[in-house]
């Protein structure tokens, strides 16, 4: 049997650095299966305790937004300033708000 | 952007080249899937493998010692290093491969020459003080070239890069440590400490490229903002930064014309021998078939590894499906 490297799947490897944070991208890596890719991401990732949980996902399963259709897709919050709080006019002096 | 016939694409391409163009003169960064010219991705390409089989290639002179370290202490350290330098190499593969090349190409490239990495690894390391050397000057060298490269144009390169500055300062740490036990150690241990620093501190300062009016790359990459400095630059600021502290190691460094200037503000240094540099990189250097010879064994004695795990993978997928 000749198998070459290439037919390992790419995994995306997310890294939680501690607890109450999110799961953050850190890299991708080639493995044969979703077990040696937790294995490696452990060894590739996380040498200097960076992480406290892995997630591997293939990258192949990811839907990404497209770059050419950047602006129309993004382009409908552009225009909304009022959905954040500095749009808006408060008198001096009011608090808590 | 695939789905465009080519010739749709074609018409197209003033307009994409400008967006690419704004996007690295505003200082953002250029992504996968953002379009590039051939040429930058070519370019990135060739630094980039260059860059990871240096990694790789570089366990090698180093692994040299790690059964022959004279402490547990020494050996661990060590032991880690190297493999810190198989996941640099792992992180610039897998930076490389987001440009459309794939890791086989890569590794075939290495393996038949085609590919380079920096010329530095052809040198033997002699002595355990060799070890110390590498990581003052060989990881001191790199980490000047590197920090820079955290700002490089390509998003994933310089993503990598980050990661590895990070790795890379206990590198170089490590080397100076070693370096000054042995130069504080017996007139023995010293001398082999200086002899060390003898032989590697021109092949350093060789590792910054040829100079800036003989690089082919050069004035491309700083207009790509792929590169930040120039070769003479980075040199010229490495130079001024050991000086200080081989004084501290109570070592010198091998260069009678080495004096401050107190106009420029710099150290002025005596010439470097580029024939000796472009001789390695033709592969005339001490070590230079050694180096590929093993990584070729390395490889192939793996093979089976790598047929388990895929020949598992596979079985493992059918039972579940």
């Amino acid at each position: 049997m000749t198998t070459s490297r290439s037919d390992w799947p790419l995994w995306e490897v997310f890294v939680r650095s501690r607890r109450g944070l999110s799961h953050t991208h850190a890299g991708s890596l080639h493995a044969p299966d979703a077990e040696m890719a937790l294995r490696n991401a452990r060894d590739l990732y996380t040498r200097r305790s960076e992480g406290v949980s892995i997630w591997v996902v293939p990258s192949a399963e990811i839907t990404a937004s497209s770059p050419d259709e950047k602006d129309p897709f993004f382009a409908p919050a552009a225009d909304k300033p009022y959905r954040h709080p500095t749009f808006y006019e408060i008198p001096e002096g009011v608090r808590h708000l | 952007m695939t789905t465009m016939a080519p010739d749709t694409e074609a018409a197209y391409e003033p307009a994409l080249e400008a967006a690419f163009d704004a996007t690295v003169a505003a200082d953002e960064r250029v992504e996968p899937r953002d379009w590039m010219p051939d040429a930058y991705r070519a370019s990135l390409v060739r630094q980039i493998a260059q860059h990871a089989h240096s990694e790789i290639i570089g366990m090698q002179p180093e692994a040299n010692w790690i059964t022959r370290a004279p402490s547990l202490r020494r050996k661990a350290i060590l032991m880690a290093k190297v493999q810190d330098e198989a996941g640099h190499g792992l992180y610039l593969y897998s930076a490389a491969e987001t440009l459309g090349t794939s890791r086989d190409e890569l590794l075939d490239k290495l393996h038949a020459g085609r590919q380079r990495y920096s010329s530095i690894f052809n040198y033997p390391t002699l002595t355990w003080a060799d070890v110390g050397a590498i990581g003052w000057l060989v990881d001191g060298a790199a980490i000047t070239n590197q920090v820079p490269l955290c700002r490089c144009s390509y998003g994933p390169y310089a993503r990598a890069m980050v990661r590895i500055c990070k790795e890379e300062s206990f590198h170089q740490r490590q080397g100076y440590e070693l370096l000054l036990a042995l130069s504080r150690g017996t007139p023995a241990q010293h001398a082999m400490a200086q002899d060390a620093v003898d032989r590697w501190w021109w092949p350093s300062l060789m590792m910054f490229g040829p100079p800036d009016d003989e690089s082919a790359h050069s004035a491309q990459s700083m207009a790509w903002r792929i590169k930040r400095h120039s070769n003479d630059e980075l040199r010229q600021r490495f130079v001024d930064i050991c000086v200080p502290q081989a004084e501290a190691l109570g070592l010198t460094l091998p260069d009678p014309d080495l004096t401050w200037n107190e106009e420029r503000g710099a150290y002025d240094f005596g010439p470097i021998d580029w024939s000796e540099f472009h001789e390695v990189l033709r592969g005339n250097g001490p070590c230079n078939e050694q180096r590929i010879a093993q990584r070729r064994r390395a490889h192939d004695e793996g093979a089976w590894v790598r047929e388990a795990a895929s020949a598992y993978a596979a079985k493992h997928g059918e039972a579940r499906a």
